[in-house]
C-alpha cells in the first residue's frame, strides 16, 4: 500500500488492529445475567428472614419452576424443591424479577433511542424526550392519575407520548422541510406546553398522596413493574429497536450533513421522519412502563462513544453497546434506588440525574480539552 | 477497476432553482462528457454550489431537467431512485466543519453506503476502500480520527470518500480551497487521472489560472444564469472576465503555462 502523497513508512500496515477477536458479545451476556442475578438477590432481608437470599436459591428455585412446568406437560424431568420460602418466591418472581428485567428492557431503549436520535438530528444534545415525549407522557399519566379517567397508566402514558409527537411532527413540518433543528425546536415547544399543562392540573387538583405517585411518573419508577410491563418493553425493544438498528449505515450517512447524505442515496427528509417516528414510539412504550427516567438516552451514547472511541464509533457498534450498558445501568442505578435508603424508595430518574449529570460535565470537559467548540 | 464500468454523460437543460421569488438558478443547460474535466467558474453568489446540489439531488429543480446518458440511452434523474444516483453520482462538499469523530478509513467507507444491501450493518467492498484511500493519497491517515484532521486533509478524504462511491459523475465545489499550492497542483492532477478512468468531472473553481490549466471545457455562471460556455483558454477572455467578475485581466504566458494578471477595471 504505497500513496502519491507524503506517505510515511509507518503506515505500511494495514488494518491489523482494528477488530481485535474479543468476545464482546459473551462479555456483555455474561455481564447482563449476572448483574440480573446480583440485582435480584439484593434487598432488604428483614423482608422475609435474617437469613440473606443466595443467587443460588434463585438459581435453584428457577430450576424449581422450570422443572415443574416441564414436568406438569409430560416431559422426562423430576420436578425439584423450592429453596425458596412462598413469601420469598413471591418478592422475587412477582417483584424483583419482571422489576430488574424491566429496567434493563428500558435502559436499553432508552439508549437506543438516544443513539439514534442524536445521529438523525446531529445533535449530540439530543435525547429520547427531545420530541416533548416524556412530557406528553406525564400530562396523560397525571390527566388520569388526578382527574379520574378511567384508562390504564401505561396506555394514557403512551397516548399522550404519541400525541406529542403528532404535535411535534406537525409543527415541525408546517411550510417546510423536516429539517433537524426544525424538529428540535419543535419538540421542545411541544414539551414545555405540555409541562405547562402537568402543572396546572397538579397545581389545581392534586392532593394528598396522588403527589408521590405523579412524582413516580415524571422522575421516573419501577416500582409498579410486573411482568405485563416487561413483556410491553421486550414486544417495544425487540420490533422498534430491530428495526432502528437496521438503519445504523444510514445513519452513519448522516454524520457529513443532509447534502452529503442525499448525496450517498439517502432520501432525507423521509428517512428523519421515519426515525424520529419509530424512536418516538419505542420512548413511549418505555414511558408508559416506567416514567419519564432522564439522563440514561442523553449520557449513555456519550459514554459508550468514549469507550469505544474512533476505531468502532459507528452508528452499529455504538448503538448495540449503548443498548447493552444502557440496560445494565439502569438496572444498578435501580437496585441503588430500591434498597440504599430503605424503607423509603428514591425515583430512580432522580438517581440516574444525581449520577448523569456530572458525568455529562466530565465529558463537556474533556471534549473542551480536545479542542472542539 | 473502475475502468470497466461503463461511461456516462450528464446533460443539464434549463435547470432552474426559485426560492422566496428569487432565482438562485436559471435555465442553466450544460453537457458534461465522460473521461472530461468541466469548470463550473463564476464570482461569488453566481449559483456554483446552487448548481451542484441540484445536480446531486440535494436541492429540488424549480424548472429544467437532469438527464444521464449511459449506453445511448437517457435517463432522467427525476426518475431514478436516490440510491440508483448515488451509484452514479458523488459530492465533494466545499467545507467540512463536521466534527465526526470516525476514523478516516469509516469516512471513506461511507462511500459504499448506496451500493450496500438495505439494512446492512457492516461495511462491503473493503477493497474498494482501500483502493479510493490510496488513489486520493491518504493511507498515511487512514487510522486518524477525522475530527483531528486539517482543512486540506479533510478535503481529501472527502474526496476519497466520493471515490469510494465509484461515480461515474464526480461533482466538487471548490476542491482547492484549504489547500497549499503543491497539494492544489496535487488534487487538480488527482482529477485528470479521475477523468481518465472515464468519469465525468465537474469542478466549481475560483482560481481562473488553474481552471484554464485543468479543465477541458468550463461553464461560467453569472448571476443564476450562463454567461459562456467552452474552451477556457478562448472563454476566459479580458471582456468576459470585464463582464463577470469585473476585473481587468491579462494572460501573461511563461515558461511552464499561463498565468492571470487581475487589477481593478
Amino acid at each position: 500500500m504505497t500513496s502519491r502523497l507524503d506517505t510515511p513508512t509507518t503506515t505500511a500496515q494495514p488494518s491489523a488492529r482494528r477488530r481485535l477477536p474479543v468476545p464482546w458479545l459473551g462479555i456483555g451476556l455474561v455481564l447482563l445475567l449476572v448483574s440480573i442475578l446480583l440485582a435480584i438477590v439484593i434487598g432488604p432481608a428483614s423482608v422475609a428472614g435474617p437469613a440473606p437470599i443466595t443467587p443460588f436459591d434463585v438459581l435453584g428455585s428457577a430450576w424449581h419452576h422450570l422443572s415443574t412446568w416441564l414436568a406438569e406437560r409430560g416431559l422426562p424431568v423430576t420436578a425439584s424443591e423450592n429453596p425458596l420460602s412462598l413469601v420469598r418466591d413471591g418478592i422475587i418472581w412477582q417483584g424483583r424479577a419482571p422489576r430488574a428485567l424491566a429496567a434493563v428492557l428500558v435502559g436499553a431503549g432508552l439508549a437506543l433511542c438516544g443513539v439514534v436520535l442524536q445521529a438523525a438530528t446531529r445533535n449530540p444534545l439530543a435525547d429520547p424526550y427531545l420530541l416533548g415525549i416524556s412530557s406528553g407522557a406525564a400530562l396523560g399519566a397525571v390527566a388520569v392519575l388526578i382527574l379520574g379517567i378511567a384508562v390504564p397508566l401505561p396506555i394514557a402514558a403512551f397516548v399522550g407520548a404519541v400525541l406529542a409527537l403528532l404535535a411535534t411532527l406537525a409543527l415541525a413540518g408546517i411550510g417546510g422541510r423536516l429539517t433537524a433543528n426544525r424538529a428540535v425546536l419543535a419538540g421542545v415547544a411541544v414539551g414545555q406546553a405540555a409541562a405547562a399543562g402537568v402543572s396546572f392540573i397538579i397545581f389545581s387538583t392534586a392532593q394528598g398522596d396522588s403527589y408521590r405517585d405523579i412524582l413516580g411518573w415524571l422522575m421516573g419508577t419501577f416500582g409498579a413493574a410486573s411482568w405485563s410491563s416487561v413483556l410491553i418493553a421486550l414486544v417495544a425493544l425487540v420490533v422498534l429497536g430491530g428495526i432502528l438498528l437496521g438503519f445504523s449505515r444510514t445513519l452513519d450517512a448522516f454524520a457529513f450533513g443532509d447534502t452529503a447524505a442525499t448525496a450517498l442515496g439517502v432520501d432525507v427528509p423521509r428517512t428523519r421522519w421515519l426515525l424520529l417516528i419509530l424512536s418516538a414510539l419505542l420512548t413511549g412504550a418505555m414511558v408508559s412502563v416506567s416514567g419519564a427516567i432522564g439522563f440514561v438516552g442523553l449520557t449513555v451514547p456519550h459514554v459508550v462513544r468514549l469507550l469505544l472511541g474512533p476505531e468502532r464509533s459507528g452508528n452499529a457498534a455504538l448503538a448495540r453497546t449503548s443498548a447493552a450498558v444502557g440496560g445494565i445501568f439502569l438496572l444498578w442505578a435501580d437496585t441503588v434506588a430500591r434498597t440504599v435508603f430503605t424503607p423509603l424508595e428514591v425515583p430512580v430518574g432522580v438517581l440516574t440525574a444525581l449520577l448523569g449529570a456530572p458525568v455529562f460535565a466530565l465529558l463537556l470537559l474533556r471534549s473542551r480539552r480536545r479542542g472542539e467548540s | 477497476m473502475s475502468q470497466t464500468l461503463t461511461a456516462v454523460d450528464l446533460t443539464v437543460d434549463g435547470l432552474g432553482y426559485r426560492v422566496d421569488g428569487i432565482d438562485l438558478l436559471q435555465g442553466a443547460s450544460l453537457h458534461l462528457r465522460a473521461g472530461t474535466v468541466t469548470g463550473l467558474l463564476g464570482p461569488n453568489g453566481s449559483g456554483k454550489s446552487t448548481m451542484l446540489r441540484l445536480v446531486v439531488g440535494a436541492l429540488p429543480a424549480s424548472a429544467g431537467t437532469i438527464a444521464v446518458t449511459e449506453d445511448g440511452t437517457s435517463i432522467d434523474l427525476a426518475s431514478m431512485r436516490r440510491r440508483e444516483r448515488a451509484r452514479r453520482m458523488a459530492l465533494v462538499e466545499q467545507d467540512t466543519h463536521a466534527e465526526v469523530p470516525l476514523l478516516v478509513r469509516d469516512v471513506v467507507a461511507l462511500g459504499r453506503i448506496p451500493h450496500e444491501r438495505r439494512f446492512a450493518s457492516a461495511v462491503e467492498g473493503e477493497a474498494i476502500v482501500a483502493d479510493a484511500i490510496e488513489r486520493a493519497g491518504v493511507s498515511a491517515l487512514a487510522d486518524r480520527s477525522f475530527d483531528t484532521l486539517s482543512g486540506g486533509e479533510r478535503q481529501r478524504v472527502q474526496l476519497a470518500r466520493a471515490l469510494a462511491q465509484q461515480p461515474r459523475v464526480l461533482l466538487l465545489d471548490e476542491p482547492t480551497n484549504h489547500l497549499d499550492l503543491a497539494a492544489q497542483l496535487d488534487m487538480v492532477r488527482l482529477l485528470r487521472e479521475v477523468a481518465d478512468t472515464g468519469v465525468a468531472v465537474l469542478v466549481a473553481l475560483h482560481d481562473l489560472a488553474q481552471a484554464a490549466q485543468t479543465c477541458d471545457e468550463v461553464v461560467v455562471l453569472r448571476s443564476g444564469e450562463v454567461a459562456a460556455v467552452g474552451d477556457p483558454h478562448e472563454v476566459l477572455s479580458p471582456a468576459l472576465l470585464a463582464q463577470v467578475w469585473r476585473v481587468r485581466g491579462e494572460w501573461v504566458t511563461g515558461t511552464h503555462g499561463r498565468a492571470l494578471v487581475v487589477s481593478p477595471l
